[in-house]
């Protein structure tokens, strides 16, 4: 009996062992999946945790909900990956072999990347949203605070989708004005970038959005600290912005573990090739979603596209055959816009969002880089897609893992 | 797209970098800088020929290994070329923008 092991039963590692559990032979392959958790947060509910659109009850479900019949879920914490024997060493001593191995370990925030960032201010006027504990915390600030200066800041690139900072600003700008408070708020967007995201043309109509929204932008802002004494951040260039309610998208890195065992880069994050999914350094290693270096955004629906390809990767390397380079990069986000709306991106490694319909040419019904509430009813949607077709491997229909090209407006 | 710099026709994009780093020499360097403000030093000059290696070697910059280089701190870095230190060096450096951002 050969064995695969899975690290990581998050949104890529579930859906994985989802895929594997159809397509493989049970009497051939044994796959295992571990993780240190008892839940399965659906991570893109966090946006909506602070501004109470969601209830924590709607994000978190029992991670054994999701792993199919047939693969061994291993509760417990990884101590290393031993790459060259092939092994998994287990925080408790045990030691689990393995024939073909899938890192899916993800993208955790690092706060202690920034001096001051995890400071005397951490949850009283500092946050972050990309936890559930950060989430919640806001939340609670959200509930009793009074107004002032309010910065929705990234640290450095790359993050966890990377529209959630910008989704945040927006759906500030909503909250406040509903609690009729919209004029004692000041919203400024800080980004490393030049702009509001990373793709030109997505730019330009963000920039717009932020400018109708009354969104201040602080661009080329690379901070250097945080100062809890004087409330504001500074950035290398000697930049000061102050705030009284800083929130944060901190540094995000890929999990301690692949540092221990020597396979990640300056950020943990797995050296990966962009196309096959296969690791650069060891070919019975395979990457999936936020733990890789691929240059694509960190996002479930990456993450969703990737696992369609690597299942049949994974199949070709088992019977000796080529890897098919096949992964475009495609990712397709909602970006919250504010009162009951939103808008669609989709793009991948050579194409950038463009306006369009989505997803069928020239039909929809959503539709692309424009705002309306039919995107915002899909984005709401999408939680339940998640949870009853995305997480189980079932294929979205119409939805395919390579970036459609017709119904769309290049140029 | 071309563009007259230091008194040659020299191939770049519509962001102003150069499309063609054969096309580069120092006096091109120089007068992308003096559009920028920047009055190279003998130092910035260091800065430049290390990106240009780095870029030789297929690294990818990003502010973050810069900082981790033992060439120079990302204060230093800063302080040499203000503002956006790493999209205003590459363009003097006659090397593509970087594309660490996702």
């Amino acid at each position: 009996m050969k064995k695969i092991l899975i690290l990581g039963a998050g949104t890529a590692g579930t859906m994985m062992a989802n895929h594997l559990s159809h397509e493989l032979d049970a009497k051939e392959w044994q796959i295992q999946i571990i993780d240190e958790n008892e839940e399965h947060h659906y991570q893109p509910g966090y946006l909506f945790l602070p501004f109470e659109i969601y209830a924590p009850e709607d994000i978190i479900k029992r991670i054994e909900e999701f792993i199919p019949n047939g693969v061994e879920l291993i509760k417990g914490s990884i101590d290393v990956i031993s790459p060259k024997t092939n092994e998994v060493i287990m925080a408790d001593g045990r030691i689990l072999n393995y024939d073909i191995l899938i890192i899916a370990t993800g993208a955790k925030i690092a706060p202690e990347e920034i001096a001051g960032m995890k400071g005397s201010e951490w949850q009283k006027s500092v946050f972050d949203f990309y936890t559930f504990e950060g989430a919640l915390a806001l939340r609670n600030k959200l509930r009793e605070w009074q107004g002032g200066k309010l910065l929705v800041h990234i640290t450095e690139m790359p993050i966890k989708c990377p529209v959630a900072p910008l989704e945040f600003a927006f759906l500030a700008d909503s909250f406040f004005k509903h609690k009729n408070m919209r004029d004692k708020v000041e919203i400024s967007f800080v980004t490393p970038l030049s702009g509001a995201f990373t793709k030109p043309k997505a730019t330009a109509a963000l920039d717009h959005l932020l400018d109708e929204k009354h969104i201040k932008i602080e661009a080329d802002f690379a901070i250097e600290s945080v100062d809890n004494d004087k409330k504001v951040i500074v950035d290398y260039g000697g930049r000061e912005v102050a705030f009284d309610l800083l929130v944060t998208v901190p540094t995000n890195k890929g999990d301690e573990l692949l540092a221990r065992s020597g396979m990640g880069d300056d950020l943990n994050f797995v050296p990966t090739h962009k196309a096959t999914l296969q690791s650069l350094e060891y070919e019975n290693i395979f990457v999936l979603g936020d733990a890789s270096n691929i240059p694509a955004s960190k996002a479930g629906s990456v993450a969703h596209f990737e696992a369609e390809i690597l299942t049949q990767n994974i199949k070709h390397y088992i019977k000796g055959e080529p890897l098919a380079e096949e992964f475009d990069g495609h990712a397709n986000c909602f970006v919250e816009t504010g009162d009951g709306k939103a808008l669609l991106i989709d793009f991948n490694y050579t194409h950038e969002p463009v306006e369009g319909t989505f997803p069928f040419p020239g039909i929809g019904p959503l539709r692309l880089m424009k705002e309306s509430r039919i995107n915002h009813m899909g984005k709401l949607a999408f939680r339940w897609i998640y949870w009853n077709m995305l997480l189980k491997g079932t294929h979205i229909p119409f939805v395919s893992s390579h970036m459609e090209e017709a119904g769309k407006n290049f140029n | 797209m071309e563009k007259e710099i230091a008194g040659k026709m020299i191939s770049v994009n519509n962001e102003g970098y150069l499309t063609n780093f054969s096309q580069w020499t120092k006096e091109v360097g120089e007068a992308i800088a003096l559009e920028n403000h920047i009055i190279m030093t003998p130092r910035h000059w260091e800065v430049i020929a290390y990106l240009q290696n780095e870029h030789k070697n297929n690294v990818a910059l990003s502010i973050r290994k810069i900082g981790k280089s033992d060439v120079l701190d990302i204060k230093e870095f800063y302080a040499l070329f203000p503002q956006g230190p790493l999209k205003t060096s590459t363009k003097i450096a006659g090397i593509p923008k970087p594309a660490s951002c996702i």
